[in-house]
């Protein structure tokens, strides 16, 4: 009905815009969220799909260690040079790119997606405002990120190559390798955090100030909610990091030492530093962050599962006051975990209950959230799309994760787990076959809004459950080799600890846990091969998939999908007008099974 | 549980604290999920929209939900009082005393490890950080006539069996992490700080000790140190036939 009506005015809409301000002004220095959240989508995924090169190598000199790195050894050695000697992976180059993937995953693939580009995109539409309050500022934000971006790929080329300290750089080996990766990891960062913090305020004014007439907030949909939340995640946890960042620059170039403690001895010398800092300090600023990041990752990706979950029931969220209390709880208790990554520093028994009973608090709202997405399945009138299949996959892949963070969460139990493969089998849980699925799930069900035409639905189910197989392939063995005390970021994939090296030694690792790196490494190529029905069906459904029947192909209910499609510069036609809840779907006594938010009543 | 866990072979005392606790988390996942996923599975085959043409807009109208997530939240704060924070308190609190114990120092450095005893007169000599140089790890006072016959070792750290150990764990470069699977313990070797740790060896043999903190491009190669649990005789045997002195092994 409406949906149709809307599609005429739109084509004059979208075709005098790029008219008005020419290609660069449209495309590149936009203004327009949609287009910036589009342009942080492109580059997040490329970076996701490189952050999963970095990794595919690193599994290859795991499960081979010394041999050749096939198709791109020969590449790497001719572009980088001894570190890549002979197409062999190097332990520095293998720090490097793990250091890298954790990096590029976390700040700019997956944050950039959830934050940069469905907040982008998404926020102001499902809260019928035209565009988000400061769009100046939100094309800044795009552009520090992306130069962010180019000074961390940059850090590969230079003499030494990129980062090597790991994701979370520790003092004093951050500042003392000898090259100056650390110091283009830093700036890069101060890059990447300065963009969010501008996102982040952006996106809270925008909901609190344009919400449309009638949207009051417990009319918001969740997905608004979990922005919300996770905006002010990174509003009040990554400056602490940007400080900390710069106190380490300044360790690294300037001599201080924020972070160095007195006497140290490196590589047979005593170090010229003046000393006197803490390295434990750096560990707390780092998971000050670190932690209420991960639910940066996880709240915009369990808003998107709840959009996508209520339209493909075809009734309401179960539960939706719990779920936004929840996400709250979520956001407020973030900030009081961080120190469970630290239980073997040297924690002692009061500080550790501490971090232990808020770790098991926390554990609460989340639990509270998936039983409520459970529970709203119960009754619905399942469609079982693309988006759907992902939505549900994360649902058992996300209960995973957050169930192996149980015996990581108790400092007893972490003794014998923590920096094992159990600790990276539970959160690629988490980050992978959950918010990833997320993700995906966001962009299939979205792309028609966005591009006015459908990802092939056929190529898009491949792509689930190529996905789905092989994620589990790759993550399931990482638990039985943490059990048996397989440790992370060993550059030879622990063949040094093996049984067979030595004999008579107890606590060494068995060759079968040791095999599971060849069977991580076929389920990695597996994974690989799944995403390229993803890409092509991706670019290819740009200008040949199917075209939206109506501006509203899911029939649902929330703002966006009432807007012309692609929605136009200013995206709504006249202003919206708000007379509900987010997910009235089935309601009794309408003649539809969806009553849309802008509806009028009657 | 256990032998589902594949855990590496215990040789602690408080080790089987940990193994239980493990056991016991692993049986409370195993019963949510496998929960969970039934109730899952079955609610996908049940709705499914072919199956089930016209959603409820009330849906679960019962608050069972409610109870249960209240029943995991005790089961965690059961498992956190009774279980895991007496369990801690007992490894960082509850030392005993250096006299019944094998004491020995560890300063871990890139990319080995070292150990010093206190040697014949069972007395360390005085440490300060204003000594450590590349060839006193340690930081051993030079003028201290007790640290003349304390013993300094590489890589392989002997302890005699059924006796608590401390170890005062360091480092003189970067962060490296003192965990030996079988004993289970893990503590971080953080230089600046010299943390304690305390645990008893049950059984005797040769147990590996990795390093489990990214400690530069030789982290993977850090797999030389042994933790050498014998007899008190073999022990005594072993730490007489070392010469004492502040050595360096770089």
């Amino acid at each position: 009905m409406q949906a149709e009506t809307q599609s005429a005015p739109h084509h004059t809409a979208h075709q005098a815009h790029p008219d008005d301000l020419g290609f660069w002004r449209t495309y590149v220095f936009s203004i327009d969220h949609k287009v910036i959240g589009v342009q942080y989508a492109i580059t997040a995924l490329t970076f996701l799909l490189f952050g999963f090169f970095l990794m595919l190598m690193m599994r290859w000199q795991i499960a081979r260690p010394g041999e050749p790195i096939p198709i791109v050894g020969s590449l790497l050695a001719a572009v980088l040079g001894d570190v890549a000697a002979n197409g062999v992976m190097s332990p520095d180059l293998y720090n490097s790119f793990g250091a890298m993937h954790g990096t590029i995953m976390v700040f700019l693939a997956i944050v950039p997606l959830a934050v940069g580009a469905f907040g982008n995109y998404l926020v102001p539409i499902q809260i019928g405002a035209n565009d988000m309050a400061f769009p100046k500022l939100n094309m800044m934000s795009y552009q520090l990120y992306f130069l962010g971006g180019v000074i961390m790929l940059t850090s590969f080329f230079i003499p030494g190559g990129a980062a090597q300290a790991g994701w979370t750089s520790y003092s004093p080996l951050a500042t003392s390798i000898p090259t100056d990766g650390q110091t283009f990891w830093l700036i890069g960062m101060v890059f990447l955090i300065t963009s969010s913090l501008l996102g982040s305020v952006n996106i809270i004014t925008t909901i609190i100030q344009l919400r449309a007439p009638g949207l009051t907030w417990m009319r918001l949909p969740f997905h608004v909610w979990a922005q919300f939340t996770a905006s002010f995640l990174l509003l009040l946890a990554f400056p602490p990091l940007e400080t900390a960042g710069i106190l380490q620059l300044m360790d690294k170039l300037a001599g201080t030492s924020f972070f160095l403690p007195t006497g140290l001895a490196i590589g047979g010398k005593l170090a010229d530093v003046s000393g006197g800092g803490s390295p434990l300090l750096w560990q707390h600023l780092f998971w000050f962050l670190a932690h209420p990041e991960v639910y940066v990752l996880i709240l915009p990706a369990m808003g998107i599962i709840a959009e996508v979950i209520a339209c493909n029931t075809r009734k309401p969220l179960w539960g939706y006051r719990s779920l936004v209390y929840s996400a709250l709880m979520i956001g407020f208790i973030s900030f009081l975990v961080w120190a469970h990554h630290m239980y073997l520093t040297g924690m002692g028994t009061k500080i550790a209950t501490f971090f232990q009973t808020t770790t098991m608090i926390i554990s609460i709202p989340s639990v509270i959230i998936l039983t409520c997405l459970l529970i709203s399945l119960w009754g619905g009138s399942i469609r079982f799309n693309t988006p759907m299949l992902f939505a549900l996959a994360f649902l058992p892949m996300f209960g995973i994760g957050g169930l192996t963070g149980l015996p990581l969460g108790f400092s007893a139990s972490d003794i014998h787990l923590h920096d094992t493969y159990y600790v990276i089998g539970h959160f690629h849980y988490v980050v992978a076959p959950g918010t990833i699925f997320a993700l995906f799930a966001g962009i299939y069900f979205w792309f028609p809004k966005i591009t006015g035409r459908h990802m092939s639905e056929y190529w898009g189910r491949v792509h689930f459950w190529g996905s789905l197989l092989f994620m589990n392939l790759i993550f399931m063995p990482m638990f039985i080799q943490g059990m048996a005390g397989m440790l992370r970021r060993m550059s030879d994939g622990a063949v040094q600890y093996s049984e067979l090296r030595v004999e008579g030694v107890t606590g060494t690792l068995s060759s079968t846990i040791i095999g599971l790196n060849q069977f991580i490494l076929w389920a990695a190529a597996g994974l690989l091969l799944a995403q390229i029905p993803f890409i092509i069906n991706f670019f290819w459904s740009i200008r040949h998939g199917q075209k939206v029947a109506s501006d509203n192909p899911w029939e649902a209910t929330t703002l966006e999908w009432q807007t012309p499609t692609p929605p136009p510069h200013g995206n709504f036609l006249r202003p919206p007008q708000v007379y509900r809840g987010p997910y009235e779907y089935s309601v009794p006594g309408y003649p539809k099974d969806f009553v849309p938010q802008d509806q009028p009543p009657g | 549980m256990r032998n589902f866990l594949n855990l590496p072979p215990l040789a602690s005392e408080h080790g089987q604290g940990v193994d239980n606790l493990l056991s016991y988390l692993h049986w409370l996942m195993v019963v949510l999920f496998v929960g969970w996923l039934i109730y899952f599975l079955f609610t996908l085959w049940r709705f499914n929209h072919k199956r089930n043409q016209k959603a409820d807009y009330l849906g679960v109208r019962n608050h069972a939900s409610s109870y249960l997530e209240v029943t995991v939240a005790g089961i965690e704060a059961a498992l956190l009082l009774f279980v895991a924070i007496p369990l801690w308190a007992q490894r960082v609190d509850a030392f005993p005393s250096e006299e019944e114990s094998t004491v020995l120092y560890i300063s871990a450095q890139q990319f080995a490890w070292n150990a010093r005893y206190a040697g014949a007169d069972g007395t360390f000599g005085g440490q300060d950080m204003r000594f450590v140089s590349d060839t006193n790890v340690f930081g051993v006072d030079p003028e201290d006539a007790a640290g003349k016959d304390d013993v300094q070792v590489l890589n392989e750290i002997h302890v005699p069996v059924n006796k608590p150990v401390i170890a005062y764990i360091s480092s003189k470069d970067v962060i490296h992490s003192f965990k030996v699977p079988a004993m289970r313990v893990t503590q971080d070797a953080t230089p600046g700080l010299r943390i304690p740790i305390w645990f008893k060896p049950t059984k005797e043999g040769r147990f590996q000790i990795y390093c489990a903190q990214l400690c530069g491009n030789g982290h993977a190669s850090m797999s030389q140190g042994f933790l050498v649990v014998e007899s008190p005789e073999a022990y005594q045997q072993w730490l007489d036939s070392k010469v004492g002195a502040a050595t360096s092994f770089e």
